[in-house]
């Protein structure tokens, strides 16, 4: 009885000591990123990205690239070098709970239609239900601005392709040509 | 129990809450409301009084401000350029009481830390639990002979955003072609360190268009300053910066860029070298805490000592000091480590209020600059606190500068992050 109340004790005294050892919460790291992406991750524009309701793996994921130099950034890189890797897991978690935020932005209402078609036929594998907020990534309502930066990085090679999206971004531009990326950008641009 | 055990769950279940990113306290319910009185609409003020009403809506928060409307400084300087209109700037308070802030329009004169109250010129007092105080800055007038408040309506300083940008922008467009500006930069500690340098920027883009013969000068009481390596590279790319034809002129302290008096009436500055004379002049100058913070004797030399743990005053408690009037060091006073900081004191306001363990703080700034339509700059840092030493540490191996050789493009797209800094800064302070 007593054995066990020292190991009660015990668990009790080391386990939070150990995960919390002298890092600021999930939540207190997240509110400082708010003054470009928005309250809880939903950004008001013009470019800075939402991240709310973000998959947690992927926000990982994206910190992890921006941390290794391996994604282009203006500023990120800078920034994502100074979290651990436990520190961006709470970050994660943090914006996967949050509801994203929508705010209109001016599109062109034809070529969301077009963007509709290739999206259905080239993205919606991946990017589901419109490339909502979820697992891979927030295209849906997201700043297009931000969209436009990140296609060119991609299609210029400052960007990896995650696995398979080159392939069907070779064959959008093959099939479509150029005007293929702006009808996607204006798509998801206009979804509310 | 052992010393720490009981102190670490408590702090464990707070990190749990906090992590739900809903904090609340059903068990704690009953307790009696708690007061909250922040002093000042600025960007400290208003986040903290947002975020102490998104961390526990059970406080009752009220700001006091003397202004109607936010007339937030950045982004001051693309009115002097035409990019942007002072009402483009300029924010009411009705966001904030979204929230279920109570927004009183008074002057505060003095907090009284013992009876803990706060009184106003129309006579009203509140009492609070937890007072905010983040002023600003105020400046020290007797600085520069020749330069009082008075003479600051005819020759501006334009370093608090509103009828002074606009009579800046005035006289700008009102000078001859080929007329001569001057921009008297302040000493170190100021708020928005690249600030001067940047206007001077805004200030070349409307001449290179309308009065392309025009000169800039910074005259400045020191030999280096932010982002120093960017702006040169920028004035030289846009503005001639280094050629004869230079539309920008820097004069450093070395070169005697420290003035010491104005002849209003001549428009002629007396420098530590030579004298000069221009057709428009801005003199911004030294800096200390805002008035509230001296007369609630919140202030040591010139800046308002704090615990960084909280923010709370090391010479009164249960008041708490943020933004440009605190010493924060190694913190800039910009806008982001205002509102960065507001959220550290609010969550350990709430924590106080809950019996909750103070968490680790985290802190971060960043801030553009921008030099034309197409080249932004920027600086960023993300920092913690040195407990043992009361100082905020940027992370090594993070943060920095925009790199020299960044592309035209990437340049492009921080002008566009410098305006998504803006909206959302005032979006998360104020909406």
């Amino acid at each position: 009885m007593r054995y066990n109340n020292i190991a009660i004790l015990a668990l009790l005294t080391i386990l939070p000591a150990l995960t919390q050892a002298e890092s600021p919460s999930g939540q207190a790291l997240a509110f400082t990123c708010a003054g470009c992406h928005g309250t809880d991750g939903s950004s008001v524009g013009p470019s800075s990205p939402s991240i709310a309701g973000m998959d947690p793996d992927v926000f990982v994921d994206v910190m992890k690239g921006y941390r290794n130099d391996k994604r282009n950034s203006t500023i990120m890189n800078r920034i994502a070098k100074a979290y651990t890797d436990e520190q961006l897991k709470g970050m994660a978690w943090f914006f996967a709970k949050q509801k994203l935020q929508v705010s209109p932005q001016n599109h062109d209402p034809q070529l969301a239609v077009a963007g509709e078609k290739l999206h259905n036929k080239y993205c919606n594998k991946c990017h589901e239900k419109g490339g909502a907020a979820g697992d891979s990534g927030t295209l849906a309502g997201q700043w297009m601005p931000y969209l436009r930066y990140s296609m060119a990085d991609y299609i210029d090679g400052r960007r990896p392709y995650p696995r398979k999206m080159k392939r069907k971004v070779d064959a959008v531009l093959e099939a479509e040509g150029t005007d293929a990326v702006p009808a996607l950008i204006h798509y998801y641009g206009s979804q509310q | 129990m052992s010393k720490f055990n009981r102190r670490d769950f408590i702090r464990w279940s707070a990190g749990m809450a906090l992590a739900s990113g809903s904090l609340s306290f059903p068990g704690l319910l009953l307790a009696a409301t708690r007061k909250v009185v922040v002093v000042g609409g600025g960007v400290g003020g208003c986040t903290a009084a947002k975020y102490l009403r998104k961390l526990d809506p059970n406080i009752d928060v009220t700001l006091i401000e003397t202004k109607k409307a936010y007339t937030s400084c950045f982004m001051s300087n693309e009115v002097l350029s035409g990019d942007r209109t002072i009402e483009s700037i300029t924010f009411d308070y009705e966001g904030l009481k979204r929230h279920g802030v109570r927004v009183v329009i008074d002057s505060v004169t003095a907090i009284d830390p013992v009876a803990k109250s706060v009184a106003t010129e129309s006579g009203d007092t509140f009492g609070y639990d937890a007072c905010v105080v983040s002023p600003g800055v105020d400046f020290k007038w007797d600085a520069i002979e020749g330069y009082d408040e008075a003479v600051a309506e005819e020759i501006p300083h334009a370093w608090f955003a509103g009828p002074q940008t606009v009579t800046l922008k005035n006289q700008i467009r009102a000078m001859p072609e080929g007329g001569r500006v001057i921009i008297v930069a302040p000493p170190n500690p100021y708020k928005c360190p690249p600030g001067p340098y940047e206007r001077a920027a805004q200030i070349a883009m409307y001449c290179k268009h309308h009065k392309p013969r025009a000169k800039i000068i910074i005259l400045d009481p020191k030999d280096a300053f932010s982002k120093q390596g960017l702006f040169r590279q920028g004035w030289s790319k846009h503005y001639g910066f280094g050629t004869e034809n230079s539309m920008i002129e820097w004069v450093g302290a070395a070169s005697g860029g420290k003035v010491e008096s104005i002849d209003p009436s001549t428009r002629t500055l007396e420098a530590e070298v030579e004298d000069f004379e221009a057709d428009v002049i801005n003199i911004i100058p030294p800096q200390k805490a805002g008035k509230v913070a001296y007369a609630s004797d919140l202030v040591e030399g010139d800046w308002c000592p704090v615990d960084k743990l909280t923010f709370e005053s090391t010479r009164h408690k249960n008041v708490y000091v943020l933004g440009d009037a605190s010493s924060a060091s190694k913190m800039p006073k910009s806008a982001y480590a205002a509102n960065s900081q507001a959220k550290v004191a609010a969550a350990a306001i709430v924590a106080k209020f809950n019996d909750l363990h103070v968490g680790e703080p985290t802190f971060v700034n960043t801030c553009y600059s921008i030099l034309s339509h197409d080249h932004g700059i920027s600086v960023a840092a993300v920092y913690s606190l040195d407990r043992a030493n009361n100082m905020i540490n940027p992370i090594k191996g993070a943060g920095g500068l925009s790199p020299m050789d960044a592309s035209d493009d990437q340049r492009k797209r921080e002008v566009s992050y410098a305006h998504s800094w803006f909206k959302n800064v005032i979006n998360d302070m104020m909406e």
